[in-house]
């Protein structure tokens, strides 16, 4: 089923406009990536659906129901999970301590702190530490850690390869990969086109706040993708 | 040894700047929120307690039992129906929306009660003292005062540490957004916040309407104490507090010794020097 | 093609001056059709209104939210005791030291305060006023906890017979009032005006615009403490008694002109006029009940910051676009002067 459909979704910060008439839909189980340049409005997007942005209470409907106007807090409730752009791990927090925080909504489900030690083994050897004294890919497993520990049914993925290298890039899409396999949805953001169309089976294009372009990621042609992308 | 006893006086007056300090702590460092009406929210407590005392014929200790309850709910309604409002306006809103409940605080007990001034009696505990050799006295009361302290100091340090709520209490501290997104109702919390704070605040009220005579305008100087004993300490540091409560009270207590009148002026002396040399207190902590 | 000029003022704001010159000449006026008791009233009116000017000054353009200038009404009123009691001075003369006495004591509090920033400055100026409160009560000069008096002779010294120094106290404070005033106002309209709006707005933008904002900022304190001095001295003179519990009294001195700023509307010229004259219509009204006027005014300062945070007259200058005190800059289309060949 459609688990989340944004309808002509437009928002604002303040009198800027930054997102027009978006729509965009996601079934259940699927993975769908969200590539477009820096400014095209692909976290303001994210954060609309998650509810830190306000917008038009019918502009996006999650398992049918109408949430644009619910508290971000409420839709974690609901099953929506961010792993925000630029990690946002709370600095006074062990890596445990931010683990059990994203548990705060006690939502019923999979993932518990055991099962994510699971998928990032490294992390269980550091769970005593600040969580900002990891490295970086260490502190962006943290990161979807933490969203998994509210067992979303859809979770939201900002920029995982942010400042990343390629190696450990790798790593966190191989466990991505195990995510989606429990039957996780997953919109992914990303600059790092390959590794978003590789990983995704359809693919929304934004170009200055607007949806420029859409598709089934197989077979897709790149060149069309860079003109989109691009504006061109 | 009058020095001795001098510096353990101080000491132990150190206690209830401490107790006095810990709410404002609370609120300033989960909220970033100065509560200018603080002090008035330590007399009022008092008053509750003689309200209540008058009511039930209960001791002041032992009211506790009805006032924590009643402050906690004051605290909690504060926040959740003014103060929240405020957080998103920049400096002047918190600041002049406390200062206005501030004031309402202290002319309402003003018109409700008179200007007269009270004290709560809890009979001879108040007056008794333990004596040791050289000449030292140190009083049960005060004593009594810095152990409760301790023990509320402890219990933050447990709550901050060892439960989900106080999990909670330092992430939205530290980015208030991000807890958002996870599942934290920000503004729930802030006055649930509030509310844990109004509990210490009634204590430390109950406890220093004890000693001291209080009557409706004795809010702001308590305000001062302890704001001085926390920037003495340094910000976002509980067990900071606690020293910069010490350094007051002995810095007032030396005073007191020089001449009884100067008590009060020698703190706030110490305060501004301080203040110069070492702008962010003994033990700074917080990241801003 | 149409050129942008910068206008300073809107056809109200040319028109009201003259309006506010005419009831200026009234006021001027008044001993000679007035009666001392509202005469009195007047007075007041007038020196609220000028340390209202000036913690609106402080706070609402500098960013500098102070709840200790109290400490300079007292340093302003005991300077002028001391002088003329202690030191012989000309009651006249010792008026004039006042103020520039109170801006130096500012300047070492400012070391001290300066280190602290937002509602921690407020309390921090707050206990500056109290050791200058404590201090006064404690030197006996000063006249310990009791304070000091006026003596006949120095009293005389205003003017020979009482109607005389009822006027001359009368104009003085109005003087005072509209030199503060006057003060505000050209400060605001000048660069240094354009350079506060700036700090409040944005202290790191401007200062990154080259803006330097602790020496602007240093030097509105010191001349808003200096002013305020002054005001003091004159407010004591009239009272002929001071004491430490008056001279550095927080509520006097500071609640009172914070309600006026914040009722009236912060940040603009305009508004502490409007909060002083809601501050004397409400204690007039409700003087037979005690202090419910107090807790009216903080319930009123409460809505007003939550719902309205500009105060009356934001409200009002913001829905029907008007200015009466020109200070700020506005862009105007303006035709081409040479009829459109361009």
């Amino acid at each position: 089923m459609t688990l989340l459909q944004t309808q002509n979704l437009s928002a604002f910060y303040g009198d800027f406009q930054a997102l027009f008439d978006v729509s965009v839909g996601v079934e259940e189980g699927e993975t769908v990536a969200i590539i477009g340049a820096n400014g095209a409005g692909k976290t303001t997007f994210l954060r609309a659906v998650v509810g830190a942005l306000e917008t038009g209470p019918d502009m996006v409907l999650f398992e049918g129901q109408p949430i644009g106007h619910h508290t971000a807090h409420d839709i974690v409730r609901l099953g929506i999970a961010m792993a925000p752009e630029g990690r946002r791990l709370f600095p006074s927090l062990s890596v445990e301590e931010n683990l059990l925080l994203g548990g705060y909504s006690k939502r019923p489900g999979p993932w518990n702190l055991k099962r994510v030690y699971e998928l990032f083994p490294r992390l269980h050897e550091l769970r005593r530490l600040p969580a900002t004294d990891l490295s970086g890919g260490q502190q962006q497993m943290t990161t979807v850690g933490r969203a998994l520990m509210s067992n979303p049914r859809l979770l939201l993925c900002d920029e995982l390869s942010l400042g990343l290298a390629p190696v450990v890039i790798r790593d966190i899409y191989e466990c991505l990969g195990k995510i989606t396999a429990e039957g996780t949805t997953v919109v992914l953001v990303e600059q790092d086109i390959n590794r978003a169309l590789d990983a995704s089976a359809r693919f929304y294009c934004f170009q200055e706040g607007k949806l420029a372009l859409t598709a089934p990621t197989k077979g897709f042609d790149r060149a069309a993708i860079s003109a989109a992308y691009f504006g061109i | 040894m009058e020095w001795l006893n001098t510096i353990i006086q101080g000491t132990l007056l150190g206690g209830i700047y401490a107790l006095f300090a810990i709410g404002l702590s609370l609120s300033f460092g989960i909220m970033r929120l100065v509560n200018i009406a603080h002090g008035d929210l330590i007399v009022l407590s008092a008053y509750v307690a003689l309200v209540v005392g008058q009511g039930t014929g209960l001791d002041p200790i032992s009211s506790l039992i009805i006032v924590v309850p009643v402050m906690f709910l004051v605290g909690y309604a504060l926040q959740r129906g003014l103060l929240n409002q405020t957080l998103s306006g920049g400096l002047l809103p918190p600041l002049l929306v406390s200062f206005g409940i501030s004031i309402i605080i202290q002319n309402g007990l003003l018109q409700g009660f008179g200007a007269y001034t009270h004290r709560l009696q809890e009979g001879a505990i108040e007056t008794a003292s333990l004596r040791f050799p050289g000449g030292i006295a140190v009083g049960v009361y005060p004593l009594l005062v810095f152990g409760v302290a301790l023990l509320a100091l402890a219990s933050l340090q447990i709550l901050f540490y060892q439960t989900g709520l106080g999990r909670a209490f330092r992430a939205v501290s530290d980015d208030a957004d991000t807890a958002e997104l996870m599942g934290v109702d920000n503004r729930k919390l802030y006055a649930v916040a509030l509310g844990i704070a109004m509990i210490f605040t009634a204590i430390a009220g109950v406890l220093f309407a004890i000693r001291t005579n209080f009557d409706p305008a004795a809010g702001p100087i308590r305000l001062i104490l302890a704001f001085e004993a926390v920037i003495i300490g340094g910000l976002g540091s509980m067990w900071g507090t606690l020293i910069g409560g010490i350094v007051l009270g002995i810095a007032q207590s030396v005073g007191a010794a020089l001449s009884p009148t100067w008590q009060i002026l020698a703190g706030h002396l110490a305060f501004l020097v301080i203040l110069i040399i070492r702008p962010s207190g003994l033990f700074p902590r917080t990241r801003d | 093609m149409e050129t942008v000029r910068v206008e300073r003022g809107t056809r109200t704001s040319y028109i009201f001056p003259a309006v506010a010159l005419i009831a200026l000449a009234v006021l001027i006026a008044m001993p000679w059709w007035g009666e001392a008791g509202q005469m009195r009233l007047v007075a007041e009116m007038a020196y609220y209104l000028a340390l209202a000017q000036l913690w609106n000054l402080l706070a609402g353009y500098a960013g500098l939210v102070s709840v200790g200038q109290q400490a300079y009404v007292g340093l302003g009123g005991y300077a002028l005791f001391y002088l003329t009691g202690a030191l012989n001075v000309n009651v006249y003369v010792a008026l004039l030291i006042a103020g520039p006495f109170a801006g130096l004591l500012s300047i070492p509090v400012s070391i001290a305060v300066f280190r602290l920033r937002g509602a921690y400055f407020a309390i921090g100026t707050w206990v500056v006023s109290e050791v200058f409160a404590l201090s006064a009560s404690l030197i006996a000069v000063l006249g310990a906890g009791s304070g000091l008096s006026l003596t006949p002779a120095i009293v005389r010294q205003i003017a020979p017979d009482r109607a005389g120094r009822e006027t001359m106290l009368y104009l003085m404070t109005l003087a005072v009032s509209a030199i503060v005033f006057g003060v505000v106002y050209l400060l605001l309209r000048s660069r240094h005006g354009l350079a506060l709006t700036a700090i409040r707005d944005s202290e790191p933008a401007s200062a990154s615009l080259g803006v330097n904002t602790f020496r602007t900022k240093f030097i509105i304190y010191i001349v808003t403490a200096a002013c305020t001095g002054l005001v003091g001295g004159l407010i004591f003179l009239q009272k002929l008694r001071i004491s430490p519990e008056a001279g550095f009294s927080i509520n006097d001195w500071t609640v009172v002109v914070i309600f006026m700023v914040v009722i009236g509307g912060i940040g603009t010229l305009e508004g502490p006029f409007i909060g002083m004259l809601v501050f004397i219509v409400l204690r007039e009204l409700l003087a037979d009940y005690g202090a419910y006027y107090l807790i009216l005014m903080g319930a009123l300062a409460i809505i007003v910051m939550l719902k309205a945070p500009s105060g009356i007259w934001g409200y009002i200058s913001h829905r029907f676009n008007i200015e009466l005190f020109p200070v700020g800059r506005r862009l105007a289309l303006a035709p081409a002067e040479d009829g459109g060949k361009k």
